[in-house]
């Protein structure tokens, strides 16, 4: 890429930026130059140069000058003046925003503890990276929680990796690591990708840039889709196994069941690098393609015939989506993916699955920062000790354990909340977020920072924090988090609106405030350096230079000792190998093996509830113009996408008298929500698909419609703490509801 | 005399609308307009297990191809942001060529 990344002409600049949030998405790193003329940003062009997403840009980031220029954009700190859910507001310097909040945190702190502050923070923006040392380093607290009921998000598939694997995130080999791509000499394309409860074109999920399938697919790359909807892109795939939502892990184990049976593994790759197939060998044994079939609704040929592709014709690559997240069953799923992957030979090897390290960058000081905390007040972390195979993995708290703690006040009552760019009592990252916004009325102060105000921020902000854009702040986009750095980008600060601090600029100037000798750095631009430079050898300026950074990659890791921190070969598990069975899981009080539980709520498990509830329903599929809760307000997007959709067979919806755009409730023991109906052949007769994400910035501030946060409100069918006995996973991809017209 | 044409590979068309707002967005096009506009067909089944479901994007009379930035040696805004990169625009003779390579869903547009 070209040196200069700000170009002047004729009175106005663009400035390349690589994309990350807010407005959201995960850290893919999209390569755009802004164009700003008069102090406005009035155009995005998607940058050619760049070596991933090669000038193509999708309608979030086209749009981004209607979110960034706002009428309803907050860009200056407010505190509220009336009741909380009162709209009344009043502007406050940043300095008078500080001298509030660090009296208030200092008071919690000497009269109950730091650990009665919580952080809240949500999914995908680059916040993830920054309120984990919000709450260790700056606000001095060991609860830092994601809310998401079995932390079902990610972190699960993380958790899951490093314990069967000891690596960071697996990722398809899409030839990122390269400038050259696909061409790249040590390159192979994946013959086949099987896409397992994941869509990338809209998820993009969590570094990989979703339309470089299409890339793929033109080079001759065939795609297996794992989906119990059909969509566009499995509409292109060579097989389609279309299964009843949350029987995914019974698949996993009958792909096994017909690999290892007809003796079609990788017997090297066994022999040398993987712990406990004998055993496996043995579990699978209970899973034949007929009783399979049985369980999942896919065809048992089908299930042989795919089983043989994975075993054979390589290499090949599963993509596993936040499906296996979204399971109480999901470690199991995830461990049998994982399983697929390693003993069918394609893990670590071009064109089947990438690892990268544990942690790198500032995926690795992000965590790093617990250590600010006494050993003392970190084993005070919210449900740590009764979820070790949630707490070893993850620095926060166990988010399920966290409602309970609002709730009951045990084992301390929580007093103070920081929402980090989280929505969650809109239907993003919290089940029964009712019963959250309920609890969260407990806390006695709140700090929120967001762009826009949000129902949240209506229900609990005392001083609200206003967050820049990508395009107004400086920035790193680390793919994975750090777990699997792809590349990385530099975010480029092109203009100023109001008076935003960026996520690291708050933990900075907060952190100076209340713990200095954690926040040595005086700009932002000092930090990235001290964090780039020991891994890279290039400092912040040298990023901006590069525009993209991409490291390269090295295959077969474990056999060249590039895994384990003793240089040994093998990989970072307790037994050195891949483990098939796991010793972690088994001392942690679970089954050592993958097995497959029906899920909470189903048509077998709870057959009586079925007869009210005879629908089973999935929930949160992606799509292209929003990213959760955001962008609603946003005049272009709002163009293409108006209303909350959901999805019904024709068959089901003119047997319940519903018709293409009837208002519906999808309702359950739980809760219920209203969307539109959209009819599909596309999906299950007895399955039907829910958005999430829904409210309304049109409607209501005030309490109680919170912008008619209640109204679509997917969540709110989604049980609390029915989650895997490891901690991890909730029903929201499988529950029963029924479906009736909006009178 | 040729003339310039718009061709959509409609294989990998995914809907994105990326065409549609970018277009809007470099010719100033008010929201109830469109220099061009995503059609949908499907989703339905074709028969066993085939399915049917395919976007193409249509210009309209709104649409001049971009002559100013071909002209600059740019694509029009549309097949520069296009995610499935499944446009292209340049003499129809050569794209109609491209389109009996490719074979199948394929189609080309003078605005």
């Amino acid at each position: 890429m070209k040196k200069e990344w700000k170009e002047e002409k004729n009175g106005c600049y663009t400035v390349r930026t690589c994309g990350w949030s807010p407005p959201g998405d995960h850290p893919v790193g999209c390569g755009m130059k802004l164009h700003i003329k008069d102090g406005r940003l009035v155009k995005v062009e998607g940058d050619p140069e760049h070596p991933i997403s090669q000038g193509r840009l999708c309608v979030r980031c086209l749009s981004l000058p209607e979110y960034v220029h706002h009428p309803q954009r907050i860009t200056y700190p407010m505190k509220r003046v009336g009741a909380r859910g009162e709209d009344k507001w009043q502007r406050i310097s940043w300095d008078e925003a500080w001298d509030i909040i660090v009296e208030k945190i200092n008071g919690f702190k000497k009269n109950y503890g730091a650990e009665s502050i919580i952080v809240f923070g949500g999914t995908g923006r680059e916040a993830c990276l920054y309120y984990y040392p919000l709450g260790f380093a700056s606000l001095g607290t060991p609860n830092v929680c994601y809310p998401l009921s079995g932390w079902s998000c990610y972190g699960p598939r993380c958790a899951i990796t490093d314990y069967i694997l000891g690596a960071g995130y697996p990722e398809i080999d899409f030839a990122g690591h390269y400038p050259d791509r696909y061409d790249n000499p040590n390159y192979k394309l994946p013959k086949y990708i099987m896409l397992w409860g994941k869509m990338p074109l809209w998820s993009n999920p969590d570094g990989f840039y979703g339309h470089s399938l299409i890339d793929m697919m033109k080079r001759g790359t065939k795609i297996i889709s794992v989906d119990p909807r059909i969509n566009w892109l499995s509409t292109r795939a060579e097989h389609r196994l279309q299964l009843r939502p949350g029987s995914d892990t019974a698949l996993a184990l009958g792909l096994l069941n017909v690999i290892i049976n007809e003796d079609l593994y990788d017997h090297e790759f066994v022999d040398k690098w993987c712990y406990g197939f004998a055993e496996l060998k043995e579990r699978v044994q209970e899973y034949p393609p007929e009783k399979v079939e049985e369980i999942t609704w896919v065809k048992k040929e089908r299930i042989v015939e795919v089983a043989r592709i994975l075993a054979t014709d390589k290499p090949n690559a599963i993509q596993w989506g936040l499906a296996i997240d979204e399971n109480p069953n999901g470690v199991q799923l995830g461990h049998a993916i994982l399983s697929i992957i390693a003993i069918t030979g394609n893990l670590d090897v071009p064109g089947g699955i990438t690892l990268g390290p544990p942690s790198t960058l500032l995926g690795k000081w992000r965590i790093e920062t617990r250590s600010e905390l006494s050993e003392d007040l970190w084993a005070k972390r919210i449900g740590a000790a009764e979820w070790p195979a949630l707490s070893t993995a993850l620095a926060t708290t166990h988010p399920d354990e966290t409602l309970d703690t609002l709730e009951t006040g045990k084992p301390y009552k929580l007093r103070m909340g920081w929402f980090n760019s989280s929505n969650f009592i809109t239907a993003t990252n919290s089940a029964q977020p009712d019963r959250w916004y309920r609890a969260l009325k407990s806390l006695e102060f709140n700090v929120v920072q967001d762009c826009f105000m949000t129902p949240t921020a209506m229900a609990f902000a005392d001083i609200f924090l206003p967050l820049p854009t990508f395009a107004e702040h400086d920035g790193v986009v680390l793919t994975h988090f750090g777990r699997n750095a792809i590349f990385v980008g530099a975010m480029n600060k092109a203009l100023e609106v109001g008076e935003c601090k960026s996520d690291i600029e708050v933990c900075i100037e907060l952190g100076k405030r209340l713990n200095p000798e954690a926040w040595p750095w005086d700009n932002v631009e000092d930090f990235f350096s001290d964090q780039l430079k020991p891994e890279l050898g290039f400092d912040f300026n040298g990023l901006r230079e590069r525009g993209v950074y991409q490291p390269g990659y090295t295959y077969h890791k474990h056999e060249k000792g590039l895994l384990r921190a003793d240089g040994e070969p093998g990989f970072n598990t307790v037994t050195g190998k891949v483990e098939l069975s796991s010793t972690l899981f088994e001392l942690w009080g679970d089954d050592p093996l993958p097995y497959y539980k029906e899920p909470p709520y189903s048509p077998i498990s709870t057959p009586e509830l079925a007869k009210e509830y005879p629908l089973i329903l999935t929930t949160g599929a992606r799509n292209v113009t929003s990213f959760h809760s955001e962008h609603r307000q946003i005049p272009s997007l709002r163009a293409i996408t108006p209303d909350p959709i959901m999805e019904i067979h024709p068959d089901t919806a003119a047997s319940l008298g519903i018709i293409e755009g009837d208002w519906v409730y999808m309702e359950n023991m739980f809760g219920k929500a209203k969307e539109k109906a959209h009819l599909t052949p596309a999906i299950h007769p007895k399955v039907v698909h829910a958005s999430h994400g829904w409210w309304y910035p049109e409607k209501p501030a005030e309490e109680p419609s919170l912008y008619g946060v209640w109204e679509s409100n997917i969540n709110t069918l989604i049980p609390h703490k029915h989650i895997g006995k490891l901690g991890f996973g909730a029903p929201f991809k499988s529950i029963l509801c029924k479906v009736y017209k909006v009178e | 005399m040729s003339c310039n044409g718009l061709l959509i590979d409609y294989e990998y068309c995914t809907g994105c609308h990326s065409c549609e707002v970018a277009c809007r967005n470099e010719k100033k096009i008010p929201r109830d307009k469109w220099g061009i506009k995503l059609t949908e067909v499907g989703p339905w089944q074709v028969s066993g297990d085939k399915w049917e479901w395919n976007y193409i994007p249509v210009p309209t009379e709104l649409c001049d191809l971009c002559k100013d930035r071909v002209e600059n040696g740019e694509k029009p805004s549309c097949v520069h942001h296009c995610l499935g990169q499944a446009m292209e625009c340049g003499p129809v003779e050569e794209l109609a060529k491209k389109m009996v390579e490719k074979g199948k869903k394929v189609v080309l547009f003078i605005p």
